[in-house]
């Protein structure tokens, strides 16, 4: 892969810390009128997620990542790993746990989600920001309570749990925000 | 621009867009943003404050009997300065340098017999782009005979004072500020110690780093956040920061520069110094430059060799200060960005335009 200098690096941009893929959150141009110029760069550690905060003399250089972000269908669950297939070539991709992460409750057969992959393999999955669900499982809906709010927890087909409206029932089919797991209304 | 947009999304890559409304709407919103993109990035309210700072500081220097002087933008030599570098231009199929500071042809001036004398107008550095750089900025300059850098200072604040209510002003030695804000004498810390410090605060490692470099680090992120709301001026440099400033010892019997910085609530706002005048320590700092750019790997322009010689002419002793007026501009208009003070920046505006 290419070398990044500090001028390069941009938001998104996706270059190598430490042996790890990052993306870059920010970076600030720091520079002391009669001194060495500066950059303090946010990045985000593609593999935990968690935002580092580093500063390099300006030119310093780092190694970019290869990771690219891909639409695939996720495929199903094998019981250890979740299969992603590549809707133009059919190549498929298999994901352990730790790289479905939070993902895994969101994710309903046949529906395209973003798989991430760093040097060729799965990195991370990103569920689309709103899914439509069936409720397997809830408390009966109750009569007479639907105007003043109340929320109970649903368990969905995938097998997430949201907080749900009460009239809602067994049945019925309720679109999510992913990113926040808040119910958004009735599909 | 809607067909614009539709051609985009009609192509291979817009396949993406589809994917998500919001992309959409996001897509959306920077094509109108582009629209705007003739507009000024100051709004029309600061550019009438900036006249009247312009103005005011004009009216400072008329009072007290300074002359303007308009040097050129233009040289055919620059500064040497390992950490600026002079964007670079063809005038009459000759090399030619925008100059970063109005400095070595107002010494000339200060050489021949000027007196007193300011400067307000552009000045050019390459490679600086951020919320408070930008490559064309607006510099005022000042120099005054017979005096040091404590007058010197004095004549900023009293500059400022009519601007900033109730403006609070205090004095600090490098070393002091320094010493408060990290525990290490910037003066005497061991070198390891210093590298230490300043690796620990970048997370990258400057083990191999000058001590001018850590400690221009250090002072960048641990020191100037620590500085007081208000004026707050920094003076005797390390000697290894002297820059163009004399270097002399100090009552505690440290090698120190002559120079101070002026911080307006933590913003880096203006360098002086208690000039050097002596031609043979002017050229060993040109020279020692010159070594540190080239082994950087950086361009190594001509030495400014009328400058030396207005030097061996004779620079009567004085003292000398920059001031960026954009940032001045930003802190009394509480701007977030130094584009937001200029009526046309190349910078990024704290909305991302």
């Amino acid at each position: 892969m290419a070398n990044y200098s500090t001028n390069e690096f941009r938001s998104g941009l996706k270059v190598m810390l430490d042996g790890d893929p990052c993306s870059i959150v920010e970076n600030e141009f720091v520079k002391p009128g009669k001194g060495q110029a500066f950059n303090r760069v946010r990045l985000r550690n593609l593999k935990t997620g968690r935002v580092w905060e580093r500063t390099f003399k300006s030119g310093d250089s780092l190694e970019g990542a290869d990771v690219t972000d891909r639409d695939m269908q996720y495929l199903y669950n094998d019981g250890e790993y979740w299969h992603f297939m590549e809707p133009d070539t059919f190549e498929q991709h298999q994901a352990d746990a730790k790289i479905v992460g939070d993902a895994a409750q969101w994710l309903r057969e046949q529906d395209t989600v973003i798989v991430t992959l760093y040097n060729g393999a799965p990195l991370s999955v990103m569920p689309p920001n709103h899914v439509e669900l069936e409720i397997v499982e809830t408390d009966p809906g109750l009569k007479g309570d639907t105007a003043q709010g109340g929320t109970k927890p649903a368990t969905l087909a995938t097998g997430a749990v949201v907080k749900v409206p009460l009239f809602l029932n067994i049945g019925d089919v309720v679109r999510v925000d992913t990113r926040t797991g808040e119910y958004l209304s009735r599909a | 621009m809607a067909l614009a947009t539709l051609f985009y999304l009609g192509d291979n890559r817009g396949k993406m867009a589809w994917l998500s409304c919001e992309r959409v709407f996001w897509e959306f919103l920077l094509s109108l943003d582009r629209k705007a993109h003739w507009r000024p990035t100051a709004t029309l309210e600061t550019l009438v404050q900036r006249a009247k700072l312009l103005s005011h500081l004009r009216a400072h220097f008329v009072a007290t009997g300074a002359i303007e002087v308009d040097v050129p933008v233009l040289a055919e030599s620059c500064v040497s300065d390992l950490h600026i570098d002079c964007l670079q231009t063809s005038v009459n199929d000759s090399v030619q340098y925008l100059q970063s500071s109005p400095e070595y042809y107002m010494k000339r001036l200060l050489a021949y017999g000027c007196g007193s004398i300011y400067y307000l107008g552009k000045a050019f550095r390459d490679g600086e782009v951020g919320p408070r750089h930008n490559p064309e900025f607006t510099m005022l300059e000042w120099y005054r005979p017979g005096w040091d850098e404590h007058q010197l200072m004095s004549e900023v604040a009293a500059l400022l004072s009519p601007l900033i209510a109730d403006l609070n002003t205090v004095t600090y030695s490098y070393g002091q500020v320094f010493e408060e804000a990290t525990g290490l004498d910037p003066h005497v810390a061991d070198l390891v110690a210093v590298q230490e410090y300043a690796s620990d605060l970048s997370g990258s490692s400057f083990a191999q780093e000058s001590r001018s470099t850590c400690l221009d680090l250090i002072f960048s992120l641990a020191v100037e956040p620590t500085l007081q709301d208000g004026l707050v001026f920094v003076h005797d440099y390390p000697a290894c920061q002297s820059a163009l400033a004399r270097v002399d010892t100090n009552s505690c019997g440290r090698q120190v520069a002559r120079r101070f910085e002026a911080f307006l609530n933590r913003m880096e706002l203006a360098n002086g110094y208690y000039e050097l005048t002596d031609p043979v320590e002017q050229k060993n700092r040109f020279l020692e430059d010159m070594r540190l750019r080239k082994s950087a790997g950086k361009s190594e322009p001509p030495v400014d060799e009328k400058l030396l010689a207005a030097l061996s002419h004779g620079l009567p002793g004085c003292a000398g200060v920059a001031l960026g007026v954009d940032r001045l501009l930003m802190q009394l208009l509480k701007l977030d960005t130094i584009a937001e003070s200029m009526p046309f920046a190349q910078g990024v505006m704290s909305d991302g335009r």
